[in-house]
C-alpha cells in the first residue's frame, strides 16, 4: 500500500471573477521512503497541491479528491481534530519563505519544541535534547545557544535550517518541502537540498519535494511529476524522465536548464515563450496549446494520459505526431 | 534595551518640557492676566497693582522659567479662587481621576480586545457584523450622551447605581462605562485588524502546519503579535480619556482633576490651569513611554535591536 494516495485531486478558489482552478485533478501515488518531486513555472498550482495535502488551504479555497489517503487514513474526510493529530507528527511541511515563517515573538527552542511536546508530550529537557540534536544534524554551529535566540537573529539560510530541523522533530512518515531554497542564496540553495536529500534517507522518511532546480531534482528524486496549470502533464520515474523527456512542456523546461560542457556560462538560457493560461473559468482542452510550438485543432478537445513507458505518462495528444509515443 | 529606554525617556522628557511652553505661552496670550484676575470692577490702578504684585510685568521669558522652577520643586503657587495650594488640590483630585481613568481603560480592552479577536477568528461571518455594528454604535454616540442615559437608566430610573460623588466603587461604575466606551470602536479596530493581518501570516500557518491547538494558534502565536499596536494604542485612548474625564467628572458630579480643571478655566483660576494641563501632560507622556517599554518586552526585535 503506497503512503500517499492522490486521485484526481481538485482545489477551487473563489475569486472575484468567478472560479480559479488552482488544482485540476491530479493524481499521483509515493510509497514509504520515496522522494517525488514536482516541478513546474510558478503559478502551475505546486504550494496548492501540497497544502491541500496537509489541510492547510486558504480558508476560501475547496478541496476535492477522489481519493486523498495517507497511510491508510482517509485525509479527504478526516475532521480537523484528526488531521491535527496527523500534522506536525507525521506529515511535516517546509515552506518557501523561510524569513516570515518563523514566529518573530518567540525564541527557537521554544518554536521546535513546541510540535513535540504538543504530540508527544515529552519533558521539556528531553525536547530540548532533541532540538538540539537536530539543529546540530542540520549544520547549525553553536546549537545549544540558538535554542535562546530570536528569528531576527538568524539569517534566512540558518532560519530555513531551523525550518528543517523544526519539521523533524517528531520523525514524520513524509515531508514536504515546498521550494526549500528560493528564498535563499544561489550559494547555499544547493547545499540545503543535499542536506534535505541526505536527512530523508537517514530519517527513511518520503518526501514530496518542489523545486525550481532541475539539476538538484535530476539528482535526488526518484519519481518526478511536471506541472503547468493546475495539472500534471508528465510524470514518471526520473531516470525516464529526464531521460527521454517526452511532453513539449517538459522539453522546454529542460531546456531551460544549463548543462555543465554544453551550455556556455554566461550564456542566456531558453526560455518558453509566452505565460500561463488564465485559471479562472473553465477548462478545457491542453492548457498548454497556446504556447506549444506543435499545437494542432485535436489539442483544443479532451486530452487522456498516454503511458509512454511502464510509470511514465504523458498528457499530450500528439505524442505519436511527434514521434514521442512508446 | 538600556539605550532605547534612555532614548526614549529623553523624548518624553522633551515632549512634557515643550507642552510646559506651549501651555505657558497659550495661556499668556488668551488675554491680559491681571485685567481677568482683577476682575471687571477693578481700576487701571488695582490692575496695575496686581500685573506687578503676580510678576506679570516682568518678560514672559522669566515669568516662564520661574514658574518652570517652581513647577520643578512641585511649587504651583496658589490658587487663586480656593484657599489653598494648587499641589494639594491637585493632590486631592488627582486619585480620583487616575481611578476613573484606570477602570475606563480596563473595561475596554477587555471588550474590544477579545471582540476584535472574536471578530477576526470569525470574520465575515455574523459574528464579525455584529462586532463592526457595535463599534458604529460606540462611535456614533458621544461620551457626554451616553453618561446621561445611563444615568437616567441605571441610577434614575432602575435605582441600582448611584447617580453622581465618589462615595464608592459603585460611583465609579457609570462614567467608567460612559468615559470607556469612547475608546472601545478603535481598540477593537485595531485588534481585529491586526488579529486578520497576523492569521494570514506565514508563521501562523507554521504553527498550524505544526498540528497545534487553534487556542494554542490563536492565543500564544498570533495574539502575542497583533496586541503589539493595541498597547501604543491603548496609552493614546488612555490621553483621550484624560481629556473626556473633564467633562465626565462634571456630568457625574465627580471632584477630579477634569473637574477642577473645568472649574479653574470658568474661574480664571490660572496657577491651577496651568499646573493641570502640565499634569495630565506628564502623564500622557510617561503613559506613552510606559507603552514604548512594554512593546519592547513584547517584540523581541526592539529589545535586542
Ligand atoms: N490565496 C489565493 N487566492 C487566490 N488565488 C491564489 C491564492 N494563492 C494562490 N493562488 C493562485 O493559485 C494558483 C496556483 O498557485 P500556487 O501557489 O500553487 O503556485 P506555485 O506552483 O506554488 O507557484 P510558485 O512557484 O510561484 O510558488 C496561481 O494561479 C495563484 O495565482
Ligand atoms: S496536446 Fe497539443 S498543445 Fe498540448 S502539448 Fe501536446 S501538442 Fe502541444
Ligand atoms: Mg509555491
Amino acid at each position: 500500500m503506497p503512503l500517499l494516495e492522490v486521485e484526481n485531486l481538485v482545489v477551487d478558489l473563489p475569486v472575484s471573477s468567478g472560479t480559479l482552478h488552482a488544482v485540476n485533478g491530479i493524481s499521483f501515488n509515493l510509497e514509504r521512503g520515496e522522494t517525488l518531486a514536482i516541478v513546474g513555472e510558478s503559478g502551475s498550482g505546486k504550494s496548492m497541491t501540497s497544502l491541500a495535502v496537509m489541510n492547510l488551504l486558504p480558508k476560501r479555497a475547496n478541496r476535492r479528491a477522489n481519493r486523498l489517503v495517507f497511510d491508510g487514513i482517509d485525509l479527504a474526510n478526516a475532521p480537523n481534530a484528526r488531521m491535527r493529530t496527523l500534522r506536525g507528527s507525521r506529515l511535516a511541511m517546509i515552506f518557501q519563505e523561510p524569513m516570515t515563517s518563523l514566529n518573530p515573538s518567540y525564541t527557537i527552542g521554544n518554536q521546535l519544541t513546541e510540535a513535540l511536546r504538543c504530540h508527544r508530550s515529552v519533558p521539556i529537557a528531553s525536547a530540548r535534547d532533541r532540538a538540539v540534536q537536530l539543529l546540530e544534524k542540520v549544520g547549525i554551529p553553536g546549537a545549544a545557544r540558538r535554542l535562546g535566540q530570536y528569528p531576527h537573529q538568524l539569517s534566512g539560510g540558518l532560519r530555513q535550517r531551523v525550518m528543517i530541523a523544526m519539521a523533524l522533530m517528531c520523525g514524520p512518515d513524509l515531508i514536504i518541502a515546498d521550494e526549500p531554497t528560493t528564498a535563499l542564496d544561489v550559494t547555499i540553495q544547493a547545499q540545503i537540498l543535499h542536506l534535505l536529500a541526505d536527512l530523508k534517507r537517514e530519517f527513511g522518511m518520503a518526501m514530496i519535494l518542489i523545486s525550481h532546480d532541475l539539476g538538484v531534482v535530476a539528482r535526488v528524486a526518484d519519481k518526478v511529476a511536471v506541472m503547468y496549470a493546475g495539472q500534471v502533464v508528465e510524470s514518471g520515474a526520473a531516470r525516464s524522465l529526464f531521460g527521454t523527456p517526452r511532453h513539449p512542456y517538459t522539453r522546454g523546461l529542460l531546456n531551460c536548464i544549463p548543462v555543465p560542457g554544453r551550455t556556455t556560462p554566461g550564456a542566456p538560457l531558453g526560455a518558453i515563450p509566452g505565460q500561463l493560461p488564465s485559471l479562472i473559468g473553465p477548462q478545457r482542452g491542453c492548457a498548454f496549446r497556446e504556447r506549444c510550438a506543435f499545437a494542432a485543432p485535436e489539442c483544443a478537445g479532451d486530452i487522456a494520459f498516454i503511458t509512454a513507458e511502464p510509470g511514465h505518462d504523458v498528457r499530450c495528444v500528439r505524442l505519436g505526431a511527434l514521434g514521442m509515443a512508446a | 534595551m538600556l539605550s532605547f529606554t534612555s532614548q526614549r525617556l529623553l523624548v518624553a522628557f522633551s515632549v512634557a518640557l515643550t507642552v510646559s511652553i506651549v501651555a505657558f505661552v497659550l495661556l499668556h496670550l488668551s488675554g491680559d492676566l491681571a485685567t481677568a484676575i482683577a476682575g471687571p470692577e477693578a481700576t487701571v490702578a488695582q490692575v496695575a497693582e496686581i500685573r506687578h504684585q503676580f510678576g506679570l510685568d516682568r518678560p514672559i521669558t522669566a515669568q516662564y522659567f520661574d514658574w518652570l522652577w517652581h513647577a520643578l520643586h512641585f511649587d504651583f503657587g496658589n490658587s487663586f479662587y480656593y484657599r489653598d495650594t494648587v499641589v494639594s488640590l491637585v493632590v486631592s483630585r488627582l486619585p480620583v481621576t487616575l481611578t476613573l481613568g484606570a477602570i475606563s481603560l480596563a473595561l475596554s480592552l477587555v471588550v474590544a480586545v477579545p471582540l476584535g479577536v472574536l471578530a477576526a477568528v470569525y470574520s465575515d461571518t455574523i459574528i464579525d457584523r455584529l462586532a463592526l455594528g457595535f463599534c458604529v454604535l460606540g462611535q456614533a454616540v458621544p461620551t457626554f450622551c451616553l453618561g446621561l442615559v445611563l444615568i437616567i437608566v441605571f441610577a434614575v430610573q432602575l435605582r441600582w447605581l448611584p447617580v453622581s460623588g465618589t462615595a464608592s466603587w459603585k460611583n465609579y461604575i457609570l462614567p467608567s462605562i460612559a468615559l470607556g466606551w469612547y475608546a472601545v470602536p478603535a481598540v477593537m479596530r485595531l485588534s481585529r485588524n491586526g488579529m486578520l493581518e497576523v492569521l494570514s501570516s506565514d508563521y501562523i500557518r507554521t504553527a498550524r502546519a505544526k498540528g497545534l491547538q487553534p487556542s494554542v494558534v490563536i492565543l500564544k502565536h498570533a495574539l502575542r503579535n497583533a496586541i503589539i499596536p493595541v498597547v501604543a494604542l491603548a496609552a493614546v485612548q488612555f490621553g483621550f480619556m484624560l481629556g473626556g474625564s473633564i467633562v465626565i467628572e462634571a456630568v457625574f458630579n465627580m471632584q477630579g482633576l477634569g473637574y477642577l480643571a473645568w472649574e479653574a478655566i470658568a474661574r480664571n483660576d490660572f496657577p491651577v490651569v496651568q499646573a493641570v494641563v502640565l499634569i495630565l501632560a506628564v502623564i500622557y507622556v510617561a503613559l506613552t513611554f510606559l507603552a514604548d517599554v512594554a512593546n519592547a518586552f513584547l517584540d523581541p526585535r526592539i529589545r535586542l535591536a
